[in-house]
């Protein structure tokens, strides 16, 4: 989670992502944010997130995305 | 059966009425028959694309849904039998490789329909312009075809379904008549807006019961369509036309004034066509999703194409943009450019690629000619600007405090208005080079000085008409600055009582009668975005 949170803030650094709830929804993360953080995801974590989890429940937190990445790397 | 047409109208009221007479079981079928009827009388003949589209983008969803279906039983079956990961890997990638063959031969069938339909003689123009290059006299023939009306708008619909069924969002629908109602339903057949299965079917296929205040609501839609159809957009229409229709006359600031003068009829013509079906599928107790959020209004460029024309927006964000951008080998391509390019520069690769496709898809998707690959590709090169020069910015704001400044936020919309408007003119004008010179005459022909003329009054419409359109454009913009807060109706709901409401309906319903440019001896126009 704490590499996740580092890789976020690299994007925004001023953004509280312990608490921040709609990084989607309330346009904080647009979609060439998105792009970069999943290049990154991809990089760091050994993950695709292919365009199917490409739906804003998925990136609103570091919470949603952290779940994702895990349930990703358990199918793997 | 044109929206501005008697015969819409008495269409629409006779189906409402039924709508609301039939029994529950027969609503939707009703809706589905209607829907079919209205694209009848655009021609018979474009009945078999749409009934083709659907069946192949039927057949494609409900394929996939049963290969998910079984391939999860089987995969709940193999947890009990304790197999190895691996294989119950292997059978799921198997299973998922299938589905996705089937969704691409789906698709690609009904990508065809369209490129074939819409895209053939464009295509031919362009080898036969090629041929002319090279000195060489075949030339092919121009096949007759004519784009089937709102193909563009079913086709990206029944294509969306597709994929949102691969993506696991939603079942396949089994009902054929309820999917054909799905990929035709006729208020955003014409000119969308591109619905979502998950978003439209509950409430397409639920039968509504009668609600006086739905299907007062539903009209009052309506009739604000019709008064920025009519007594904007086609008021205004034979000036433009003239300003474009002969550029040797009209040069400097007269594109200015084409310019703005089709910035505004566009907004109107496309806001109040979508104003009109919104309003048709309130009547009847369907919601469809808003295609407009007050675009004018945006800060920059990107804003504005997340609030103009939304579903379709979302439609090549969803389908075209992230598919490429997290691609595997946009995936790797990013690897290389960062190791190659830097950090900052290489993450800019695959976005920027990726919204390369989707502008190109963009204009292309708007019209088979040069202008609209143009046009989509200035888009592009306008957001690419603006996101280079966003740390410029940064540092701009750093130094002055513009947050709540009116007048920067003033300047931020003038931007906007004037950029996307000057865009814009690769629709007026007939090709790419007399687009950049009639463009460059505006600073090249300083005529401001004749604007006083009388030239105005001779471009095919009276003083009287520009009086009505400035009321009209002032009456729309004090709409739209009262929607910032939320729902006009809403407001008007909560605050005037009804007599006071229906009296306000009544009387836009006379400035329609009176000042709309519709009837018999005048032209009334197609709207501009049926022909995408």
């Amino acid at each position: 989670m704490d590499e996740l949170i580092s890789i976020l803030k690299e994007i925004h650094p001023d953004v509280d992502y312990s608490t921040a709830t709609n990084l989607v929804d309330g346009k904080i993360l647009d979609s060439f944010d998105i792009i970069s953080l999943v290049a990154e995801i991809a990089d760091t974590f050994d993950v695709v997130i292919s365009a199917e989890y490409m739906i804003p429940e998925n990136f609103n937190s570091a919470e949603a995305l952290w779940n994702l990445i895990r349930k990703l790397q358990d199918d793997d | 059966m044109l929206f501005t047409s008697y015969e819409f109208i008495g269409f629409v009221v006779l189906l409402v009425a039924l709508y609301y007479v039939l029994p529950k079981k027969l609503k939707w079928p009703l809706l589905l028959l209607g829907s079919y009827v209205f694209y009848y009388f655009a021609g018979w003949k474009f009945l078999f694309y749409i009934f083709g589209v659907t069946g192949i983008t039927y057949v494609a969803g409900l394929l996939i849904s049963a290969n998910k279906t079984r391939s999860d039983l089987q995969l709940k079956a193999m947890k009990g039998q304790d197999l190895p990961k691996d294989e119950r890997k292997r059978f799921k990638e198997a299973n998922r490789t299938k589905r996705r063959r089937i969704m691409a031969v789906g698709i690609t069938i009904a990508l065809l329909v369209l490129a074939v339909v819409k895209y053939t003689n464009f295509t031919i123009h362009n080898i036969n312009s090629l041929l002319t290059v090279f000195h060489i006299s075949k030339q092919l023939n121009f096949l007759n075809i004519a784009l089937p009306m709102g193909i563009s708008f079913y086709t990206f619909q029944a294509v969306g379904y597709v994929i949102d069924v691969y993506r696991d969002r939603h079942e396949a629908q089994r009902n054929f008549f309820k999917y054909a109602l799905f990929v035709s339903f006729f208020p955003q057949l014409v000119q969308g807006p591109i619905s979502r299965y998950g978003d439209l079917s509950k409430e397409l296929f639920t039968p509504h019961p009668f609600s006086g205040r739905v299907v007062g609501r539903g009209l009052e839609r309506v009739i604000w369509g019709y008064f920025k159809k009519l007594v904007i957009a086609d008021r205004i229409l034979p000036a433009v036309n003239t300003l474009i229709g002969t550029p040797e006359q009209f040069k400097g600031m007269y594109v200015f004034a084409a310019m703005m003068f089709y910035a505004l009829e566009l907004y109107a013509d496309f806001t109040g066509g979508i104003d009109i079906t919104i309003g048709i599928a309130e009547m009847l107790g369907i919601p469809v999703k808003e295609n407009f959020e007050r675009p004018f209004f945006s800060k920059n460029i990107a804003e504005y194409w997340r609030r103009w024309h939304i579903t379709m927006g979302t439609w090549f964000t969803d389908y075209i943009f992230y598919p490429i951008s997290v691609s595997s080998p946009m995936l790797k391509l990013s690897k290389w450019s960062r190791a190659h390019l830097g950090e900052k520069a290489g993450k800019r690769v695959p976005v920027y690629l990726a919204s390369f496709v989707v502008w190109f898809t963009t204009g292309i998707w708007h019209g088979a000619s040069w202008n609209f690959i143009v046009w989509g590709l200035g888009n592009f090169v306008v957001i690419m600007i603006s996101q280079e020069l966003e740390p410029l910015y940064r540092k701009f704001h750093k130094k002055f405090d513009t947050s709540g400044s009116t007048t920067y936020k003033t300047f931020q919309v003038g931007r906007t208005v004037l950029l996307m408007s000057a865009l814009r003119l690769f629709d007026c004008y007939r090709d790419v080079p007399l687009t950049f010179k009639m463009f460059g005459t505006m600073f090249t022909t300083w005529n401001w000085g004749s604007i006083g003329d009388g030239i105005f009054l001779q471009l095919g419409i009276s003083r009287a008409d520009y009086v009505i359109l400035a009321l009209g454009t002032l009456l729309l913009i004090v709409v739209s600055m009262i929607a910032r807060s939320g729902s006009v109706r809403d407001k008007m709901e909560k605050r005037l009582p009804m007599p006071v409401r229906f009296g306000v309906f009544a009387l836009l319903v006379i400035v329609i009668l009176i000042f709309g440019a519709y009837g018999k001896g005048y032209d009334a126009s197609q709207f501009i975005y049926n022909q995408f």
